[in-house]
């Protein structure tokens, strides 16, 4: 396919790992914020082209992955209500909740539909008027657009019957919250691509001063994740600390505007609690007030309660950078994909998924080798 | 209301919705995520990974005769 297979080249791909290793002459470590480029590099073994200086952290990327546990329990809430046609994008269906999941209760019979767009939870409550239709939406910058317009589009048509519960957060404030952390050694991050084509990279230009790290826009085929890493390892080999843009063939600096203007007017800026982190300030989005019909949690009087993460699930270290799934006791062990402890296991952008899927093969290949 | 795009995904055609992309004709090729396309692909900035790899052989070529 254009655009796709000729950036999977091999040849070219170790030409490109090649030049890294020429220019690199000191450790440094570098996050991909995107869980979609963290299971790139893992599935395509993108880390193990790169020299042993260079560490790759996995970043919080990943939205199923950060969605708190008290959202998802709300969900399931709502799910259990009589009359409810609860819908959400399929990996949402299977992160744990305090008690249970929304595919356990689609088995016990509440009525939670797979969409794949917001714009098709809209036409599921056109064609149910007598049900009240519930969109449960997660997802960073890249998802907003798209939730925003579903919910433009029912406000247009008058729709009473359709709300959504909202868990959208923000990329930068994540990165503020990474790097004021005392543990932080990250050095520099490869920059969501498709975060990027809809808001642009203006707002990176005073992370990347304040924080004093290069910030690279990149893509997320292998040939754009690693001229990312090398555009990346450049800066800082040469004490640079400027946003770049290697994956200008989808982002533009000012972004997607009638994208952005659509999420202005429909949401508003909000704290957010992030799954394994904490609450951020300023770094989700909620419904705006003209919009707060279609909340779902006014709508169903929903309280707020605060639950215990479980305490064998590292996810929260993972998210942040500081462990390596491979290293958390339940990897593969009490937690895989069937069963798992938390949502990175779960999401098609979850670092521990990544692993398990892509790696776990070859270490019992090596395993058998010894 | 809205303008629908018939989106070639590899061999399986499925809709997107062009409202954020209203520049976009048939026979361009867009990033699509959850229904919605997001951006345009350009085809010049598409190349520049492989004139800079291109450049790089090149380079190497000359600080090879060098040595």
């Amino acid at each position: 396919m254009k655009y796709l297979d000729e950036y999977r080249d091999a040849e070219l791909a170790q030409k490109l790992a090649r030049e890294i290793h020429r220019v690199t002459t000191r450790p440094w470590v570098i996050m991909e914020i995107c869980g979609g480029q963290t299971h790139a590099i893992v599935k395509f073994g993108i880390d193990e082209l790169l020299p042993k200086d260079i560490t790759l952290v996995h970043g919080p990327g990943c939205p199923v992955c950060v969605t708190p546990l008290e959202v998802i329990d709300k969900a399931i809430e709502i799910a259990a209500r009589p009359g409810v046609i609860l819908t959400s994008f399929g990996d949402m269906l299977r992160v744990p909740g305090s008690e249970t999941d929304l595919l356990s209760m689609k088995a016990r019979g509440s009525d939670v539909r797979i969409v794949y767009s917001p714009l098709d939870a809209l036409k599921v409550a056109e064609e149910n008027p007598t049900r009240e239709v519930v969109f449960f939406g997660v997802g960073f910058e890249t998802t907003a657009p798209a939730t925003a317009m579903a919910v433009f589009q029912a406000s247009q048509k008058g729709l009473r019957n359709f709300s959504m519960l909202i868990s959208h957060v923000l990329v930068p404030p994540a990165i503020e919250a990474l790097m004021s952390s005392p543990d932080c050694r990250v050095q520099g991050f490869l920059a969501a691509g498709h975060v990027c084509a809809v808001v642009g990279y203006e707002e990176y230009l005073p992370l990347a001063k304040t924080y004093r790290i290069p910030i690279v826009v990149t893509g997320f085929e292998p040939l754009d994740i690693l001229q990312g890493i090398l555009m990346t390892i450049l800066q800082l080999e040469e004490g640079r600390t400027e946003v770049e843009n290697q994956y200008a063939r989808a982002v533009r600096r000012e972004g997607n505007q009638p994208a952005q203007e659509l999420v202005r007017k429909v949401f508003k800026i909000v704290h957010r609690k992030w799954r394994g982190i904490g609450e951020i300030a300023r770094s989700g989005l909620g419904l705006a007030n003209a919009y707060a019909a279609f909340d779902a949690e006014k709508k169903f009087g929903l309280s707020n309660h605060s639950v215990e993460e479980p305490k064998e699930c590292l996810s929260g270290l993972v998210l942040q950078g500081l462990k390596k799934p491979p290293g958390c006791p339940a990897f593969a062990k009490k937690c895989t994909p069937e069963h798992p402890l938390g949502a990175t296991m779960v999401s098609s952008e979850g670092a521990c998924a990544a692993y398990y899927r892509y790696r776990r093969r070859e270490e019992k290949e090596l395993a058998g080798a010894r | 209301m809205m303008r629908v795009g018939r989106i070639n995904f590899g061999g399986v055609f499925k809709e997107a919705s062009l409202a954020y992309v209203p520049e976009a004709k048939v026979g361009d090729y867009v990033i699509v995520h959850v229904g919605f396309a997001l951006s345009r692909v350009d085809e010049d900035e598409a190349q520049k990974v492989f004139e800079y790899l291109k450049q790089m052989d090149e380079l190497g070529e000359i600080q090879g005769k060098e040595k």
